[in-house]
């Protein structure tokens, strides 16, 4: 009887991957209890998040490959749209210009650039009727460039990061031959010099401070320095849940948010941090095999970037927060508290699941 | 290169192929990132272990010496001093009660001391420290200092007090600071502001402290510290200093405030004084005040209960937060409305016989004057503020073009003075009255409009800064208490320059008419007759007396009989001199009675300073109370004195 009802409701959901993603929630549920002083509210705020991006994932995975690849266009097109509006008439928060304010909502565009940027790429290259040209990757480099410099001038650096990422592994993943590749890193070490003078006053402060956190030890580099020393105080086992010093005595700052990572590796150590890797490579893993049975090249090169992206999400912040990366503010994927980009992930998800299992009803 | 038809077999193939490198670059980076773990959390556990431990206070903030507010004059009215204050950080101490208990032998701690430190508690985190007394004696700082070794966790720290050395004087303007709350914090938090208030306990919570708390915190200075496990410094490794905070320079002087508020008294009322060339604020006075020092340390419960359920509302920022009704002093901006949109034109009079009728109806609108003022022209109509004249002026110009008029003179809006927390009063339109009450607009509504009755509402400041730009010939300057940031090391200061805010385009002739009305007020025959008198330079008036409680048709207004709270609000405008006007001001006596007799002897004390120099001399105690008879002791009293 139960599973007659669910059957329908879970048609489209892939299960291993559905049990992988719960289980890191609900650990990133009690990592947040601790960072947040044991708030229920905050809990009870995150879990509410977590149910509605849930439904937008469930929506995602009963959407068809097909059907997404139709409003891939528009989609991108909008995105790009809004993005622009919000450089002419965006809302300043934190000083910088991200939002849109529609009068009854507010929206983030640069959050639907997350979805479209893949998408449109994907299908971009679908399209393509004979094996892809140095022509076509110009014109895919040039539809990522356009939106991540929108991003980048609002700025918000790790969104534009992040964005510049899912649109390079379709690219990547579309055959881009090595040479241009090998290339174009070298093209853009050698411009570094001319792209520093581009970038923020606070985003140059963050790289400088990279390489150097003692510079700024109370204000950019304080992140890093006290971040370095919870997790490295956390040793081996961890100094167990509630009990993290830096976490609980306030050292942390944005301990919810971009910075949970660090409370996870003080109360729970090395073998902790081991099992969220797992976790985090067993979802990688899963995601990159749907890839691989993916039958349509759209669906192929979406469910790459969605996987990659996600990798990349979690290694930079991960490496942020242990001192490896600049601190760009990118949130640890399923745990960090945020509604935003807990519905961004579980949608892209949930297009995962979409490519799964709509499989056979394409071969049908 | 020629282009190949697509292989699919080799596509899915070649992207099998790149998917598998991808899949070996992350497992290779999660190494690298395995690694680091490794070395953060194995290799070199000892070293973070130790940091984590002594992280405590391995970073001192200093706290930035917070700007001082100073009058025109270098009078000190805000600045810091050091105090002894025993703290306890909570998280340190095993039994709380039993330390406190501890404590008491040594130094003295009081029931309230006990409550305010258990609100601390209530507010903050266990591992911050809070005062558990403060403003310790040497004796008593002392006698700790040998026993101290009994109190782990407890410490005297040195710390930075804000004081009021002036109390009750101007505590409106000055405002307060108090402790930092979460509401403050989500605040630092948007401006991004915190790390600057690490170690700062307090910030501006009301007037100048408040509106210009960015300027006068400063920035906070640091000192890395090696600690040992009792968490003393053992040394200091580097160190930052703060930068203070820029001193605030007023335009206001302190004299002049207290002349100000010794002349309200006992009663309530609020004073606001410009100088309509500059928009410099003179005196800014809200009646009664309350002492600013009680907020600083955390206002105990009985002096709030005190000050908040007062019937005086001392707490209330009347200037800026009062709202009137304007009264006859309404009249001379209405008159101007009349003169600019061509409804009067001198020689234009009317005769009046004591009361106004609209047509088809037989309800009066009375003046003030039973039987009328006889024969009235539009200046004459404002020097003996005939209701009567106004009435049909404020029908004739109906209400739209009436509040679309004086709007022009600040009405309605934010004055923009630097506070916090303005209201902006009320010029009432149909459109608004329909939204607001779902009504039509009624005619008899536009009549009292052009007495200052009805729905409009002011506050002192509007009613100040109308009264300045009508004196300035229509320039409206930006109204501002601040006239120099000062700069605390280098004392390099920024100028507030005078700001134009708005120029309202106003015939030369019709101006004068209505300056010519409002200095004859203060002339014999005038509504402020008496407050002329004997003074050296020219005064243009206006009084005003707005209704409390509304009177019956055929009801006559009896001060004496009335509850005093319901007595009418008393009001007067003033600029001088006349001729070339360097101060114009507002004053409201609440519940005061005569506009002239009750707040015009305030306006002119202030006056005779400013112009002048003069120093009222010290009266006898009680003859405040009833200024009324000491004008008309003074002066032959006409009629009109009497009234508005």
């Amino acid at each position: 009887m139960i599973s007659k009802l669910l059957n329908p409701l879970g048609k489209h959901i892939d299960s291993f991957l559905m049990t992988c993603l719960l289980l890191t929630m609900l650990v990133g549920l009690f990592v947040l209890y601790s960072a947040s002083g044991q708030s229920f509210e905050r809990l009870y705020a995150q879990c509410i998040n977590i149910i509605v991006a849930l439904g937008f994932m469930w929506g995602a995975a009963n959407i068809g490959p097909t059907k997404l690849e139709r409003i891939a266009l528009p989609l991108y097109v909008i995105g790009v749209l809004l993005l622009i509006a919000v450089a002419l008439f965006g809302s300043i928060s934190h000083g910088a210009r991200r939002w849109l304010n529609l009068g009854v909502m507010q929206i983030q565009p640069s959050e639907i650039m997350r979805i479209a940027m893949p998408m449109m790429l994907a299908y971009y290259f679908s399209k393509r009727e004979s094996k892809p040209v140095l022509a076509d990757f110009a014109i895919g480099g040039l539809l990522l460039v356009v939106p991540v410099m929108l991003i980048m001038k609002q700025p918000d650096l790790g969104t534009a990061l992040l964005v510049a990422a899912s649109g390079f592994y379709i690219l990547f993943l579309a055959g881009l031959s090595w040479k241009w590749l090998v290339g174009g890193i070298v093209l853009f070490a050698a411009s570094t010099p001319i792209l520093w003078p581009l970038l923020h006053d606070y985003q140059r402060r963050r790289i400088e401070i990279l390489l150097d956190p003692t510079q700024d030890p109370l204000g950019a580099g304080y992140h890093t320095i006290q971040a370095i020393i919870a997790l490295g105080s956390g040793g081996i086992a961890g100094k167990g849940w509630l009990n993290g010093t830096q976490a609980q005595l306030d050292f942390l700052p944005e301990r919810t948010t971009d910075f949970i990572f660090a409370v996870f590796g003080e109360e729970f150590g090395l073998l902790g941090i081991l099992l969220l890797l797992l976790l985090f490579s067993l979802i990688i893993m899963r995601g990159l095999v749907i890839a691989s049975q993916a039958q349509s090249t759209f669906s192929r090169l979406l469910a790459g970037s969605i996987t990659l992206t996600f990798f990349t999400y979690v290694f930079v912040n991960m490496g942020m927060v242990s001192g490896i990366l600049p601190v760009v503010g990118v949130p640890l994927p399923l745990v960090s508290y945020g509604g935003t980009s807990m519905v961004t992930i579980l949608l892209s998800f949930g297009i995962l699941m979409s490519i799964q299992t709509h499989k056979n009803l394409v071969a049908n | 290169m020629r282009p190949e038809v697509k292989d699919h077999l080799y596509e899915q193939y070649h992207f099998k192929l790149r998917l598998g490198f991808t899949a070996f670059a992350v497992i290779g980076l999660f190494v690298l990132l395995a690694f680091r773990f490794f070395y953060l959390q194995i290799a070199q556990y000892a070293h973070y272990q130790t940091l984590a431990e002594n992280n405590r206070i391995s970073l001192v903030p200093i706290v930035a010496n917070r700007g001082l507010i100073i009058d025109k004059n270098g009078v000190v009215l805000a600045h810091n001093f050091f105090v002894y204050t025993l703290e306890i950080t909570p998280s340190k101490v095993k039994d709380l009660e039993a330390t406190i208990t501890g404590l008491s032998q040594f130094v003295e701690i009081g029931a309230l001391d006990r409550k305010r430190f258990n609100k601390f508690r209530a507010q903050s985190r266990n591992f911050e420290s809070l005062p558990i007394r403060t403003h310790l004696n040497e004796l008593e700082a002392a006698k700790f200092a040998v026993n101290h070794y009994r109190f782990p966790g407890v410490e005297i720290k040195s710390r930075l007090f804000r004081h009021y050395p002036l109390g009750k004087l101007g505590s409106h303007m000055v405002g307060y600071i108090g402790r930092i709350n979460d509401n403050d914090l989500v605040g630092l938090e948007k401006s991004d502001q915190l790390s600057n208030y690490k170690g700062s306990d307090h910030i501006g919570k009301s007037g100048l402290e408040q509106f210009y708390e960015s300027y006068l915190h400063g920035t906070t200075g640091f000192q890395q510290v090696e600690i040992d496990a009792d968490g003393h410094a053992v040394r200091v490794l580097s160190s930052t200093s703060p930068t203070p905070g820029d001193n605030l320079i007023l335009s206001a002087d302190s004299k002049m405030q207290e002349i100000a508020e010794t002349a309200f008294g006992n009663r309530r009322g609020a004073l606001v004084a410009i100088n309509p060339k500059t928009g410099e604020v003179l005196s800014f006075v809200s009646m009664p005040t309350f002492d600013a020092n009680l907020f600083v340390d955390g206002i105990d419960l009985d002096n709030w209960k005190s000050l908040n359920d007062s019937l005086d509302k001392p707490l209330i920022n009347r200037p800026l937060r009062g709202i009137y009704p304007p009264g006859s002093t309404f009249k001379p901006f209405v008159a101007l409305a009349g003169l600019e949109n061509g409804k009067r034109t001198p020689p234009f009079s009317i005769q009046d016989s004591g009361f106004f009728t609209l047509p088809n109806s037989t309800h009066h609108y009375r003046d003030w004057k039973p039987g009328g003022h006889g024969m009235v022209d539009i200046q004459r109509a404002i020097t003996i503020s005939c209701d009567t004249f106004f009435y049909g002026l404020a029908m004739e110009l109906g209400i739209e073009k009436l509040s679309a008029f004086v709007g022009h003179f600040g009405f309605g809006r934010l004055s923009g003075l630097d506070i916090k927390g303005e209201n902006a009063g009320l010029l009432p339109t149909p459109d608004w009255k329909q939204r607001r009450f779902k009504q039509p607009w009624y005619q008899g509504e536009t009549v009292i409009t052009g007495i200052g009755q009805g729905y409009t509402l002011v506050t002192p400041m509007q009613l100040a800064q109308a009264t300045a730009i009508l004196a300035n010939n229509g320039v409206a300057m930006k109204p501002h208490l601040v006239s120099k940031i000062e700069k605390a090391i280098t004392g390099q200061p920024l100028v507030i320059a005078p700001l134009i805010q708005d120029k309202i385009e106003i015939n030369a002739e019709n101006l004068e008419i209505v300056k010519r009305g409002m200095v004859a007020v203060t002339l014999p025959g005038g509504t402020a007759a008496s407050i002329g008198a004997n003074a050296p330079y020219s005064i243009a008036a206006k009084t005003g007396t707005a209704q409390v409680v509304g009177i019956r048709q055929n009801e006559k207004y009896n001060a004496s009989s009335i509850d005093e709270r319901h007595r009418d609000h008393a009001l007067f405008i003033a600029y001088a001199p006349a001729e070339n006007p360097t101060i114009a001001l507002a004053v409201i006596v609440e519940n005061g009675g005569h506009g002239g007799s009750a707040a015009g002897p305030i306006a002119r004390k202030v006056m005779d300073y400013y112009l002048l120099g003069k120093v009222p001399e010290v009266e006898a105690a009680g003859a405040d109370k009833k200024p009324s008879v000491s004008t008309a002791r003074n002066n032959a009293s006409t009629p009109e004195e009497l009234h508005d």
